[in-house]
């Protein structure tokens, strides 16, 4: 039935880069305008850290659990971000850190006593939220300029928003897929036990998973307040949502560690720009998440013909 | 059982009660702290804000129930459609009382069919499942809503905030429910089949239980609470607004597993989730006694929740 080129795994590997494909296309359709320097950049300009979110939560998924908090959490980097780090940037490393090592100790806790993720990260979406307000109980603050600086940055020929996310999803593709030790990281999705029987500590490897989401969770609250050049603790609350459904539309499964750092943020980008290809279609906003989640299932049920034209 | 072991082995294997110990504990505090004032104002306040909690919350401990990985996600979105489309039907007329529930439960069975449909034809998993259908479910209830607060019909009104002796009737109502589903999940086919498909769903499937049916009538059913709940918190809270389900995310959730059951699967605990939602409320009211600032309040919300779950939590196998 299909092209004996095109065979199942290599089609479900360029579901994610289609469905980007299908909507850049259908919104120069509709609007030739925005196939320009300026519109790109406009259309893209959340890419980034809705991408760095999303691959903050390609890495919880990896080792078989799911992230409810990071949205909180990139909340409270943002509050941080446009409060301690611009007037004491010590300090504000340092909190920022600290933040880093309470995720570590998340995957810890979730390791060592055997709980579900979903309720700690749950439970930690509060705590993270509570820092949050009481750093900026009114939204506000300044962003640090040298971040304001770079979010601003203008390549030539290609928008910024492009480089960054090509750049970003090749690093995380070549430290993940390419290397020895991200093999084993996605092995303890794949088989935790075989992994422990090899010498292998779990408890290491979630610690470094949950650390490299908290680090990717940092570097995403901080470019979204060098777009916004201000903090508010509410400011990335749909952040959560938006990283998983992006990491399932760039291919993570939710068992086996099978995940794909150059899929997830393609399917950042193509949630971003669903937001423009609605409004280019003229319909209300209040859409758009309605808009997402249908993107996400006509994407899931491609995925569900796929594999079972691979039973066949 | 008089031994000091059988006591302390009557109370390890009824989790449940320390629920029921936390939320004395802390309502003694509170009281102590406002020098005995309020406290029976506080239960009266807490039986009705927990009466919602457990109503959500048990269709999310018959989903969780059967089996790791099982969770519906999009309680808060039903609750916010059910609402929005009932308080607009009933357009604030008591003669439309009963096609509102009708259509709250209508609501529910589609979301319910809609989740279940998308877990069997999609093979995904329920977390992803429920995740991107209250995408939907919450887009339609903005679209449909546009915001507008409509007053529920009056007769809705009082019935979801009268009490008789500072016992709220909706929480007696909330109690007789939780009575008639315990005997359904411990006493009928259906019951004994959501905590077999939960313990291992080969073997039940093998034992010849109906796997697929069981699955399907646990998310219609936590989705039609979902939606009944949605109706009465409007009634409750004077209209329905779109967020007002946010917050059950996190407490149908947390109510489940504090009461004692089993996150991997296979053993529920029907009593546990009223002392959950009792302790989860009057933890918030203490925290405001205490005069606590909006950002501790949630910190220690949180804190709390984890430190329960890390206490109480099982060490078995997970989702």
């Amino acid at each position: 039935m299909l092209p004996v080129f095109l065979n199942a795994q290599l089609l479900r590997s360029a579901l994610p880069a289609l469905s980007l494909g299908v909507l850049l296309v259908a919104i120069f359709i509709i609007q030739p305008n925005a196939m320009s320097y300026f519109g790109l950049n406009l259309m893209l300009q959340y890419a980034v850290p809705i991408a760095l979110a999303t691959l903050a939560q390609m890495f919880v998924i990896t080792v078989n659990d799911l992230d409810l908090s990071i949205g909180a959490f990139v909340g409270l980097v943002a509050c941080i971000g446009a409060t301690y780090l611009h007037d004491t940037p010590g300090l504000g490393l340092l909190m920022l850190a600290g933040c880093i090592v309470v995720y570590a100790g998340m995957g810890a806790l979730i390791q060592l006593r055997n709980l579900p993720s979903i309720v700690v990260t749950l439970g930690m979406s509060f705590v993270w939220l509570g820092i949050a307000v009481l750093i900026l109980p009114t939204p506000g603050g300044k962003s640090p300029d040298v971040i304001k600086a770079l979010m601003a940055l203008k390549i030539p020929a290609v928008p910024f928003p492009i480089v960054a996310a090509v750049v970003i999803a090749l690093i995380v593709q070549a430290g993940l897929m390419h290397s020895s030790y991200g093999a084993v990281l996605r092995g303890a999705g794949g088989n935790p036990k075989a992994l422990a029987r090899a010498g292998w500590s779990m408890l290491q490897i979630k610690m470094a998973m949950f650390a490299l989401a908290g680090f990717f969770g940092v570097l995403s609250g901080l470019s979204l307040i060098g777009l916004t050049t201000s903090g508010d603790a509410h400011i990335a609350d749909r952040y959560t949502l938006y990283s998983i459904a992006g990491a399932i539309l760039g291919g993570a499964e939710f068992v086996g560690g099978r995940v794909s750092p150059v899929g997830a943020v393609l399917g950042a980008l193509t949630l971003t720009l669903t937001g423009s290809f609605l409004i280019f279609l003229r319909i209300s906003p209040d859409w758009q998440i309605g808009a997402q989640g249908a993107i996400l299932i006509i994407v899931l049920a491609l995925r569900a013909l796929i594999s079972r034209g691979e039973r066949r | 059982m008089t031994s000091l072991g059988g006591v302390f082995y009557y109370l390890r294997t009824r989790a449940w009660i320390w629920s029921f110990v936390a939320t004395a504990m802390v309502w003694i505090a509170t009281i102590l702290f406002t020098g005995g004032h309020g406290g029976g104002q506080m239960l009266t306040a807490a039986l009705s804000f927990a009466t919602f909690t457990i109503i959500v919350g048990i269709g999310q401990m018959f989903v969780i129930t059967t089996g790791p990985g099982n969770v519906d996600l999009s309680i808060p979105a039903t609750m916010a459609l059910s609402g929005a489309i009932t308080t607009k039907i009933m357009d604030t007329q008591d003669g439309m009382i009963l096609t509102g529930f009708a259509v709250a439960l209508g609501v529910g069975l589609a979301v319910g069919l809609f989740n279940y449909g998308l877990i069997r034809l999609l093979r995904i998993p329920p977390i992803i499942a429920t995740l991107s259908a209250s995408f939907l479910v919450q887009s339609t209830a903005i679209a449909y809503g546009r915001g507008l607060r409509i007053k529920p019909p009056p007769a809705l009104a009082d019935f979801t905030t009268a009490e008789i002796g500072g016992i709220p009737i909706l929480s007696i109502c909330g109690v007789v429910f939780t009575i008639i589903m315990g005997v359904v999940l411990a006493r009928t086919f259906y019951g004994r089949s959501v905590l077999a498909v939960g313990q291992n769903m080969r073997a039940a499937w093998l034992a010849g239980i109906p796997v697929e049916r069981t699955r399907l009538v646990t998310y219609v059913l936590s989705a039609m609470l979902a939606g009944l709940s949605g109706l009465l918190l409007s009634g409750f809270s004077g209209g329905s607004s779109l967020n007002m389900g946010e917050e059950y995310l996190l407490a149908s959730i947390a109510v489940v597993v504090i009461g004692g059951t089993s996150v991997a699967g296979g053993r529920a605990n029907v009593p546990g989730i009223w002392g959950a939602a009792l302790f989860l409320y009057l933890l918030v009211t203490m925290l405001n006694t205490f005069g606590a600032s909006a950002g501790l309040r949630l910190i220690m919300t949180g804190v709390i929740i984890i430190a329960v779950i890390t206490v109480a939590g099982s060490g078995e196998q997970k989702r």
